[in-house]
């Protein structure tokens, strides 16, 4: 299994998942997220085939009220 | 009348731009914005809630991005680079296939007891992401000289504060405002304290070219009734701007009705 940070909670996930992957765990998929791996935005069209690492850094986002 | 606000090049209907937060539940959000007639709302981006029901609609389904323009904020930086990794991930959630999303909000924040901006992180920021293709309407403090730094620096829009963020206490220095609309070749919008109609009012005959607000109408008793008025209160307060007011007289009164043909004389 690889160590996961993800929104600043760990996380464990099997080896050689992807970002599409760790969506679908967390019932994200199809939803208006954005995600950034290490601090580096991973774009929509690549969550498929973008694979996460031991000691990933992931932040997964959304638009919420704000003034 | 045909009076639009442009900003980076779109023409907008409305000049009064609204926030989303604070309001208790999405229904009351929705209804004030359609009451206001805005057609730019400001959004935060704040991490997903693990804990969340993911059957709840989310913000965007009750705002569709299709019927209104989506202003991204940076609400809670305290850096420059916490505010472009925030608005960088802003884009990437609103660019659909063949539209790239570009117009944010950037604020940077100096102090959490008072909400003043970090204009020297706010300066920082607006560099790197004016370099990204972003398209910047940058919360700023009512000062002439670093509105003017930001508008060289590419910003589209600049948004100095009226007051407090969240305070409600209104124009409270009309002065320093005029000089940044008089120095200013980009819109000027007033950004945080507008608490009432009036202000609003004001904020627009200063010749301001919009005004942004959220606990304004959010907070009031009524807030669909409230941004009824605000609506109104900015449409008022650009055609008494256009109109232009009347000479004020201090010493001296004028009667409205005919000296001569009064009865007895």
């Amino acid at each position: 299994m690889i160590q996961l940070t993800v929104n600043g909670q760990p996380a464990v996930l099997a080896p050689n998942s992807t970002v599409l992957a760790l969506l679908d765990e967390r019932g994200l998929v199809g939803k208006r997220v954005a995600v950034e791996r290490n601090g580096e935005i991973v774009p929509k069209a690549r969550h498929a085939e973008v694979r996460l690492a031991d000691g990933d850094r992931l932040e997964i986002v959304v638009a919420v009220g704000g003034g | 009348m045909n009076d639009p606000l442009v900003i980076a090049g779109t023409a907008y209907n409305s000049r009064l731009l609204v926030g989303t937060g604070k309001y208790k539940d999405f229904a009351e959000t929705r209804a004030a914005i359609d009451a206001s007639g805005a057609q730019i709302v400001t959004v935060a981006i704040r991490r997903t809630n693990i804990g969340q029901n993911p059957g709840e609609p989310s913000l965007l389904e009750v705002l569709p991005p299709e019927k209104f323009t989506i202003l991204p904020n940076t609400a809670g930086c305290y850096s420059a680079e916490d505010a472009v990794r925030t608005l960088r991930l802003a884009r990437e959630l609103l660019s659909t296939e063949d539209r790239r999303h570009d117009l944010v909000k950037l604020e940077v924040l100096g102090d959490p007891s008072n909400l003043f901006p970090n204009m020297p992180e706010t300066l920082k920021a607006a560099e790197t992401l004016v370099k990204e293709g972003f398209e910047v309407m940058v919360y700023c403090a009512d000062d002439p000289i670093q509105a003017r730094m930001l508008e060289d620096i590419g910003c589209v829009a600049v948004m100095p504060l009226a007051s407090l963020i969240g305070s409600g206490m209104g124009i409270l220095n009309p002065w320093n405002l005029r000089l940044i609309i008089d120095n200013a070749k980009v819109p000027v919008l007033v950004d945080a304290g507008v608490g009432t109609a009036s202000d609003a009012a004001i904020a627009m005959e200063l010749g301001c070219d919009g005004v942004l607000m959220n606990t304004a109408i959010a907070a009031a008793g009524q807030p669909v009734l409230m941004a009824s008025a605000m609506k109104k209160a900015v449409e008022a307060g650009r055609e008494a701007f256009l109109a232009g007011r009347m000479p004020r007289k201090f010493y001296s009164a004028d009667p409205s009705s005919p000296t001569q043909g009064l009865i007895g004389s």
